[in-house]
């Protein structure tokens, strides 16, 4: 707890749809301490200057995945970014990019989740089992082929990462292929013929051009671009197998 | 509820001018611009093959052209854009494998890289070295 006289000025991008014709920046000069998010700092903005201000915001501790935001830019957690390291200047938030805005950082995410739910974001079991004949094992081997890709929260940053996703939103978009990938990795699983005809097309996996800024921004190191692009390996693989594969065989 | 929500009328900022957002995808930009260079650099060495086939004389006539101070001073541009395209095709290649393990811990991804780029390096030291030995 250093002074606390210190502040930064907070360029807010604001939309109000009742109101204003397009997006416009605010500004709103803001005391904080060493330890305040971006996240408290418009906390502060709206509790004590301009309760008008319209932001998502759940958890805090990174882990809901709603507060992600443009901070100078980039696509961040407002939870887990910190004044701080702004301070030399101002600090421009906006909403998240290549989504439409809904109200000042609040971003519409009607696409996102039909999509998800496109993918069977779910196990499909290979074989179901009974209750009696107990749970489905699993070694700690194939739990690490699909660990890493299980941590995504949903936030959304890699979307607004993604310039393929900005320029054609028919485009799956990183975080929810490396879902796919999640449960089509898992041993227990036996639903990818099911997630692939989607995962196989230019709204699939060839719809990335391995940008791969995704990987760059992901608060949970997803690595979405490493998911993606290993299977377009794969998705080629089950091309040509088509046709040496009798018909009706399972690979 | 029916009234807030005919007060509903999401803006979509334009995607124009995307790529001066981030320096990421500048750089990006650059390492794809980098393989028209390449494919242009094919051409040449097609061109080469061609005139070979059409004789010792077109075939030096190819190789004298390619001695130009303009053909030189192209060449060592080339050089260095192939070699920013070799650093970059082997960053991006981590991220297409699976995850590759030795002695049960993952190989990170920039030692894929770096691995990657010296294996370029060497190939491309045996094959001057190669080159070196047929020179008459
Ligand atoms: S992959 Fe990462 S950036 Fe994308 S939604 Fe999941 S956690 Fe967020
Ligand atoms: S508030 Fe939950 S992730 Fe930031």
């Amino acid at each position: 707890m250093s002074d606390d006289n210190k502040t930064i000025e907070m360029e807010v991008l604001r939309y109000r749809p009742e109101q204003d014709r397009e997006p416009f920046f605010q500004t709103y000069e803001v005391p904080f301490e060493d330890d305040w998010s971006v996240l408290q700092g418009l906390q502060y903005i709206k509790d004590d200057l301009d309760s008008s201000l319209s932001f998502r915001w759940s958890c805090r501790m990174a882990i809901c995945g709603s507060c992600g935001m443009m901070i100078d830019g980039v696509p961040k957690l407002g939870c887990r970014t910190f004044l701080r390291n702004y301070h030399s200047g101002k600090l421009r938030v906006e909403a998240l990019e290549h989504f439409p805005i809904e109200r000042d950082l609040v971003i519409v995410v009607d696409d996102f989740m039909e999509k998800l739910a496109r993918i069977k974001p779910y196990l499909i079991p290979k074989q179901v089992r009974k209750l009696e004949q107990g749970e489905y094992l699993q070694t700690p081997g194939q739990l690490e082929q699909y660990r890493q890709f299980s941590t995504c929260i949903n936030c959304m940053l890699c979307y607004a990462a993604c310039p393929q996703y900005g320029l054609n939103s028919g485009f799956t978009g990183p975080g929810i292929l490396a879902l796919m990938h999640r449960y089509n990795a898992d041993s227990r699983d036996g639903g990818r013929d099911q997630r692939m005809e989607l995962g196989h097309s230019d709204e699939g996996v060839w719809g990335c051009a391995a940008v791969a800024y995704c990987s760059e921004v992901c608060p949970k190191e997803v690595d979405p671009a490493n998911a993606i692009n290993q299977n377009k390996m794969g998705s080629a693989i089950d091309y040509f197998l088509r046709f040496v594969r009798p018909r009706g065989a399972t690979g | 509820m029916s009234a807030q929500s005919g007060k509903r009328r999401p803006y979509l900022r334009p995607i124009s001018g995307w790529w001066k957002r981030d320096p990421y995808f500048i750089r990006y930009l650059a390492m794809e611009a980098t393989s028209i260079l390449i494919a242009l650099y094919a051409l040449i060495l097609l061109f080469g093959l061609l005139r070979l086939s059409q004789g010792e004389a077109a075939y030096n006539g190819w190789l004298e052209t390619l001695q130009s101070p303009l053909s030189v001073g192209l060449h060592v541009l080339l050089l260095l854009v192939f070699g920013y395209h070799s650093y970059s095709w082997f960053k991006i290649m981590p991220k297409t494998l699976p995850a590759i393990h030795w002695r049960g811990a993952k190989v990170p991804q920039p030692v894929i890289t770096r691995i990657g780029v010296a294996a370029a390096v060497v190939l491309n030291l045996l094959v001057i070295a190669g080159l070196a030995g047929v020179q008459p």
